[in-house]
């Protein structure tokens, strides 16, 4: 487990992003806001943080030992909204007050809801928040980690940089930064916007250890996340996304930035993820029977 | 930059403040460098931030005795706040400190976001505030930050005008629990109250009383209102001297019977005549009805005038001269006084 080498396949966290994918899309067009292709593009490495990898929890959220989790892309709120619901961080319930009047959901992270850490939203952020945390747990020799997620067009920000270079100078070894590589922001194509490339040669350069992932791959996220850093070193994790991952025709598709999805679409979504679940478990099934090898 | 800066007073200015006893004391740069480093040696968790201006503002003696509590972060001002706000995040004190210009522009959605919006105990040092670095031009003055804070919540101004200020307002800074601006000079400033004197966040503290005029005044101009107080004095004119150290929260009852009881009211500040102090207390006025003659004495909208501190202080009347120049005119105006009008 320490190597992190897992299962071949993590069963309870496909199907969990198949039912918060679910919750997600419901919420969304509840609410009749938010940044679905962004959500849904970060949710299942939110999973994974939040399932196997953060030592936080509904009764730790106080702890001064806890890790850290610091949204800098905080438009994708909704989908840290359903995974720290779905943890028990408070009840669904609260999340048909999203976007309403006098509620603590609003549009971006806030601290008025349990188990958020900082307030963020304009972009650019949240690095060097985690660069002061992460720091003052070296001071203290505390043995949290601090993760952050960050967009890839977020990281045309100068100030992302001026973070980057600070957490190298201090060898901030505890700070792991992740990016939602998919390639999209609002106006259209990363590359053609702003180019973020190449992106491993700039924080390379940068003296982050830098490790690329399929950003929808419980299992491999998960290894990579538990991979202890280089000695000194701060990590950055490549995450290969896709905006609007799951739902066939959000994929890739920049209108869904914060596209909300109406009755219908609504409805097809959940017949597409309906089909994708009882897909997941006959084949979970005939893998048990020995029928198919994973 | 190798002239001799001008003296801050004129030679009558300086007779006059040695007939009234006032001492000359330090930068109040100089007092914030010491206060902080005494604060930083009983809490461990004190921690400097400086974005290479650790020479600008006195800390070179505080990196030294405690280099595990002073971090640089080099020419970076947004980061230099963001960072400030994770370690308050995770149970730090931190003081950010660099030249205001750059702290309260460059770094202004950090100071709103970050650490205003989070509400975490950051303290932002403002250093070499206003035009104290005069010769240097627009690009290091500070004449916007109190108008561009004073409209962010969570944020509390100090603003102090000699060395006792500035010690207390440092030490107020390290206790408190939510985040705190403080803006200062580096002039040598005049010792201005008697010791004894008790410093409170919010509460004003009055130097002088005075019937006729009030001069509201802020930081290193301060010494100058109470200056041109004494010389009107000579004239028959009595006025009265407020310190206004805080601007956020402001001490509206001080503005109100300053308002009420004098027969006018200038307000000095080292700020634009937008948002500063002088708006500040004219809404405060206005929103309770009381009509004193009222006058703004601080940078015009305008490109500020070239030279040392000293020489933009004196051209915008910011001087013992001037202030009593704006007192007699605005009681020269003819307008009945409240008490005329109330009989
Ligand atoms: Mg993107």
């Amino acid at each position: 487990m320490s190597s992190g080498r897992v299962d071949t396949r993590d069963w309870e966290l496909e199907l969990k992003g198949i039912e918060l994918r679910r919750r997600l899309l419901e919420v969304i067009h509840q609410a009749g806001a938010g940044h679905t292709g962004g959500g849904l593009s970060c949710l299942d490495i939110l999973i994974v943080l939040y399932h196997r990898i953060l030592n936080v929890s509904p009764e730790t959220v106080e702890d001064p030992g806890r890790d850290r989790y610091v949204q800098s892309k905080g438009h994708s709120v909704e989908a840290l909204y359903c995974v720290l619901a779905d943890r028990g961080f408070f009840p669904w319930s609260d999340l048909e007050t999203l976007c309403r009047y006098r509620s603590p959901y609003v549009g971006h992270p806030t601290r008025h809801v349990r188990g958020i850490e900082m307030n963020t939203g304009a972009l650019g952020h949240g690095l060097s928040i985690c660069v002061g945390m992460a720091w003052a747990g070296q001071r203290d020799r505390a043995t949290y980690r601090v993760f952050t997620l960050l967009g890839d067009g977020e990281l045309a920000e100068g100030s992302v940089w001026e973070a980057a270079m600070a957490a190298a100078h201090y060898q901030l070894d505890n700070l792991i930064a992740i990016v939602d590589h998919n390639g999209l922001q609002i106006t259209g194509p990363t590359r053609q916007v702003m180019s973020p490339e190449p992106l491993e040669d700039k924080w390379r350069a940068f003296g982050w250890t830098v490790r690329r992932v399929n950003g929808h791959d419980y299992v491999r996220l998960t290894e990579v996340l538990r991979q202890p850093p280089e000695h000194g070193r701060p990590t950055v994790v490549i995450a290969d996304t896709v905006k609007g991952k799951g739902i066939s025709f959000m994929e890739g598709v920049a209108r869904w930035h914060h596209g909300v999805p109406n009755a219908e679409e609504l409805a097809r979504a959940r017949a597409e993820l309906d089909e994708a679940e009882r897909r997941l478990r006959a084949e979970r099934a005939l893998l048990a029977r020995g029928v198919l090898t994973a | 930059m190798s002239a001799p800066a001008p003296p801050m007073l004129s030679a009558a200015a300086r007779a006059r403040a040695g007939r009234l006893g006032l001492r000359p004391g330090r930068p109040n740069l100089d007092v914030f460098a010491e206060t902080l480093e005494e604060l930083a040696r009983t809490d461990p968790n004190l921690v400097a931030l400086t974005s290479d201006s650790r020479g600008s503002g006195k800390l070179g003696p505080f990196g030294q005795a405690l280099p595990g509590q002073l971090l640089e972060v080099g020419i970076a001002e947004q980061n230099l706040v963001g960072i400030a706000a994770g370690l308050a995040a995770c149970g730090k004190k931190p003081f950010a400190v660099s030249p205001s210009c750059f702290l309260t522009a460059r770094a202004l959605e950090q100071i709103k976001n970050d650490v205003c919006y989070s509400d975490v105990p950051v303290v932002l040092v403002g250093i070499s505030a206003g035009v104290s670095y005069g010769a240097l031009g627009s690009t290091h003055h500070s004449l916007h930050d109190l108008a561009a804070l004073r409209a962010i919540p969570n944020l509390t101004l100090l603003v102090p005008a000699d060395n006792f200020e500035t010690r207390e307002a440092i030490r107020a800074a390290a206790r408190a629990r939510h985040p705190v601006f403080v803006r200062f000079g580096k002039a040598p400033m005049y010792d201005l109250h008697p010791p004894g004197t008790r410093f409170e966040v919010g509460r004003a503290l009055r130097l002088r009383e005075g019937r006729d005029v009030a001069f509201v005044a802020t930081g290193e101009t301060v010494v100058h209102a109470l200056l041109a107080a004494a010389l009107l004095e000579e004239e028959g004119i009595d006025a009265r001297v407020i310190s206004m150290h805080t601007i956020k929260p402001l001490d509206t009852e001080m503005v109100l019977e300053a308002g009420r009881e004098c027969r006018a009211v200038v307000t000095v500040e080292e700020h634009s005549v937008h948002g500063g102090l002088g708006e500040a207390c004219a809404a405060v006025l206005m929103q309770a009805g009381v009509r004193t003659p009222f006058r703004i004495v601080g940078i015009p909208d305008e490109e500020t005038v070239t030279g040392a501190q000293a020489d933009i202080f004196r051209h915008y009347g910011i001087s013992m001269e001037g202030l009593a120049g704006t007192a007699r005119e605005l009681l020269g105006t003819g307008r009945p006084t409240r008490a005329a009008v109330e009989e």
